[in-house]
């Protein structure tokens, strides 16, 4: 068993100002394991892989891989010694091609065979049936291959420790299932996997064992078989999780008056994004969402609606009256608020705080000469960290310090100060811990039940099966169904998504 | 008291929070350059009341001088931090628009006559013509880097080549002089008024920036553009039409300078005037620690570093270093500037302070 352990970490400590991110955690990997590392946001999973890979340097303990004490300063350090890591956010260079990407930083000379590198690339994306080519530009790939681009060059170093922090959140079901066959395949050849995400489901499906943080503290380490995933859950938490299944039924549904006309009304829109013209309307008080496979338009579909893509045709009504939505401003004056799918993107504004990135949109509506008061910007940042418990030192730490989890409840919070009458969320569950996960599901049930309108777009049909009451279903780029009542089965969603008749 | 305890224990010591200041290597620098004058010649800072050669009471000294001939330099750091901030770039054009502008506010003020005897048009009318001329020329720089997206200093090098040719054929290649006295006011002395006018005009142009980023959005849009144009264009902002804006300012910026120095001279030299003060006026953003890829800003730090550019300029010529010889000094001291205020120096600087208070406990 002992001279089974590839990795071990005793005792890693980590300090940022203001947050002990890391106290005194112990790890321990064994080739040929999947093993998966959990915790809410904030628990110290990416600080604890970042220490590991030499993004962080820790302020105290051991790291032993192979028997042997390493000192690891750097992420070159790390990949000299075998670890290997593909993160939660996508870090390769989007303006090099696919071969460069995977080969980059890898060179022994200075002389590159770029066309032996493309074929070499080619090869490998062959085998891990990655659909592109080496010698395609990352950046006209979409956001899962880009993942899966960044899994083959992780594979492809000759890798003891391959670190995977949430690698699926941006990926499809066959896609995960592919990664899976690799992961199951790269464990038959002796390589221990550190698997970092948030789907209970993928947990229980490959992984081997479990690792609990949070807090910055070690809960324990588990076998996935011995562990019940509702003790699982309250372990993350550190209490017992209410019934997820059943959070619709705790708020009433708000109930429209007869005949009032659709917020929101469309006929027919589409945009430059490659999206067929689709009909959409929305009622008072209504969660509906829109579904599909990654690609299949659903983003493109709220992007048009909210005038994020140049949108080239179709008729728009709010409450009835046709109005004009060319850019995000027409729409936020409409009272139409959108939370982007790429929080890193096209949500965040990076080294501005956290009260910044509050007041932004809704300063933009109040307009150029009438900025906030300085205390005013304190008075609604505090009360909106508080209302969405979002964790940062301060109200004026720059968003960028903040978890995932916690930049996406900001820029919430960002929408939720401008009042709206409309809400787009799409994918505002992503790479989150399963506790805010229920969070914003109970925000948004709530939200409406006072009659703000809601579109919700998730990857995890689960979510939106448990919060909308109406589904779109997009397929390549077009609306093909709409279901809604006893029609909001798992099965009947699936067969709709995958064009089968019955 | 007690609050004072909390947010010492929480933002380290009294040292630490200093240095971690962005406005602390400008007027760090800013006191070693002035410490360094006072040492070699304490007489350096005094100021005398003398009679000019229109016989009026000025004022003059070293500390005078700098603050006389940092005006130019202050205002256009304004435009200059503005532009960084939200293109992520630099305007490396400002010193051929300011021989633009001037020339053009010298061709309306003489007309056709290159010595003319009275003006041909109020002084206020030319500098508002060759004002708008510069912000015109700000929003074609503008334009080429938000519109087309050009990198700014390949969209500004266009304007670097060919604005001085611009500037001379608009007067036909002439070199007009301008006799008129009250010409010379805004560049010199106000009879009656001690102080030199470029700081008054200087100082009417901070207070203005000053304003508009406290009573409008200015700061937030430019931040959030320069930091995420995706993002700021999804909270209703229009990135584009921002980046011109900051170009616009930039040019009027540079139409103000420019008033200032033809006045100075009272004519003009094509090839000379403004020449290089683009590259001090990037170096006084970059000094004042704010970042050349844009984003944040702090406008307060810019103005600083242009003085800190002027006071180590002006001490060079007071010790009599020959005029060729002055770059390669200069840029001694930028070097060591720029390396202290550099983010790996700072990092240390600041780490140094906890270290000596942790000495002190124990």
């Amino acid at each position: 068993m002992e001279e089974n352990i590839v990795l071990k970490m005793r005792n890693i400590h980590k300090s940022f100002p203001g947050v002990r991110a890391l106290q005194g955690v112990d790890f321990t990997l064994r080739r040929g394991e999947i093993h998966a590392l959990m915790g809410e946001n904030g628990a110290g999973k990416s600080t604890l892989i970042k220490v590991l890979t030499g993004v962080y340097s820790k302020d105290e303990g051991q790291i032993n891989l192979d028997g042997k004490d390493e000192a690891i300063h750097s992420p070159q350090d790390a990949q000299r010694v075998g670890i290997s890591t593909v993160y939660q956010e996508i870090t390769l260079c989007p303006n090099l091609s696919v071969a460069e990407n995977m080969y980059i930083g890898r060179g022994k000379g200075a002389v590159q065979n770029w066309k032996k590198m493309n074929a070499d690339a080619d090869q490998i994306l062959t085998n891990l049936g990655i659909p592109a080519r080496g010698s395609q530009q990352l950046s006209s790939c979409s956001l899962a291959v880009q993942q899966m681009v960044a899994i083959a060059r992780a594979v492809d170093t000759d890798c003891k420790v391959l670190i995977l922090d949430e690698p699926t959140s941006s990926l499809d079901e066959q896609e995960v299932e592919k990664l899976f066959t690799l992961m199951r395949d790269l464990r038959e050849k002796g390589v221990g996997i550190i698997f970092v995400t948030h789907f209970l489901d993928q947990v229980y499906e490959v992984c081997d064992r479990i690792t609990v943080m949070r807090d910055g503290k070690l809960v324990g380490e588990f076998v996935t078989e011995e562990l019940p995933r509702v003790q699982l859950v309250s372990k993350m938490l550190g209490k017992e999780l209410d019934d997820l299944s059943d959070i619709q039924g705790e708020y009433s549904s708000y109930e429209a008056a007869e005949g009032e006309a659709p917020v929101f009304e469309a006929k027919g829109l589409y945009s430059d994004s490659g999206i067929k013209p689709f009909d959409f309307d929305i009622k008072k008080g209504e969660v509906n969402g829109f579904t599909g496979l990654l690609g299949s338009g659903r983003s493109e579909s709220v992007r048009a609606i909210f005038g994020a893509d140049r949108v080239l045709g179709g008729e728009v009504k709010m409450n009835g009256k046709p109005v004009k939505i060319a850019k995000p401003i027409d729409a936020m004056k409409n009272g139409i608020a959108y939370l982007p799918e790429d929080r890193k993107r096209d949500g965040i504004v990076g080294d501005l705080s956290v009260r910044d990135n509050i007041i932004l949109a809704n300063q933009v509506l109040k307009g150029f000469l009438k900025p906030y008061k300085k205390s005013e910007t304190y008075k609604i940042a505090d009360e909106y960290i508080k209302l969405l418990s979002i964790k940062t030192a301060s109200a004026d730490t720059p968003i960028k310090s903040l978890s995932g989890g916690n930049q996406q409840k900001v820029i919430l919070a960002r929408w939720l100060l401008t009042h709206p009458e409309y809400l787009i969320l799409d994918e505002p569950t992503r790479g989150i811990d399963v506790g805010t996960k229920v969070d914003i599901q109970k925000l948004v049930l709530k939200l409406a039940s006072e009659g703000m309108s809601v579109t919700f777009i998730s990857s995890e049909l689960d979510e939106m099966l448990r919060t909308c009451s109406r589904l779109m279903v997009m397929r390549d780029r077009r609306m093909v169904g709409e279901l809604s009542g006893e029609e909001l089965k798992q099965s009947t969603v699936m067969n709709t998504i995958a064009g089968g008749e019955k | 008291m007690g609050t004072n305890k909390v947010s010492k224990s929480k933002e380290g010591s009294l040292l630490s929070r200093m240095t971690r200041n962005q406005m602390f290597i400008p007027l760090a620098a800013l006191a070693a350059l002035l410490l360094f004058n006072l040492i070699l010649d304490p007489s350096s800072f005094a100021i005398t009341m003398d009679e000019n050669s229109a016989g009026n009471p000025v004022l003059s000294g070293f500390l005078i001088n700098i603050l006389d001939n940092g005006s130019e330099l202050a205002i256009l750091a304004i435009g200059m931090t503005l532009v960084t901030a939200a293109s992520g770039g630099q305007d490396i054009s400002v010193g051929a628009a300011i021989a633009i502008s001037g020339s053009v506010l010298l061709r309306v003020l003489c007309g056709s006559n290159t010595r003319p005897e009275t003006l041909q048009a109020p002084i206020l009318v030319a500098f508002l013509v060759a004002f708008v001329v510069a912000m015109l020329f700000g929003a074609f720089n503008g334009v080429l880097v938000a519109v087309f997206r050009i990198q700014p200093m390949v969209a500004t090098l266009i304007l670097y080549t060919a604005g001085r040719s611009i500037a001379s054929w608009v007067n036909n290649n002439e070199l007009p002089i301008i006799g008129e006295p009250s010409f010379g006011y805004f560049g010199g002395f106000i009879p009656g008024i001690p102080v030199p006018t470029p700081i008054f005009i200087a100082i009417l142009c901070l207070v203005a920036i000053w304003l508009v980023l406290k009573f409008t959005n200015l700061r937030l849009y430019t931040q959030s553009v320069g930091i995420n144009e995706n993002s700021a264009k999804l909270n209703g902002l229009n990135p584009t039409f921002i980046k011109i804006l900051s170009f616009v300012i930039l040019g009027a910026c540079v139409g103000v300078a420019a008033l200032i120095k033809v006045s100075r001279l009272a004519t003009i030299n094509y090839g000379v005037i403004a020449k290089d003060i683009e590259m001090d006026a990037i170096l006084a953003v970059a000094l004042g620690g704010n970042a050349l890829s844009g984003g944040k800003f702090n406008m307060a730090a810019s103005v600083v570093g242009a003085y800190v550019i002027q006071c180590l300029t002006t001490t060079l010529y007071k010790f009599k270093v020959p005029s060729t010889a002055l770059p390669a000094y200069k840029a001694v001291v930028v070097i060591l500037l720029v390396v202290l205020s550099s983010p790996v120096v700072r990092a240390k600087l600041s780490a140094l302070a906890p270290q000596a208070k942790r000495k002190e406990a124990a």
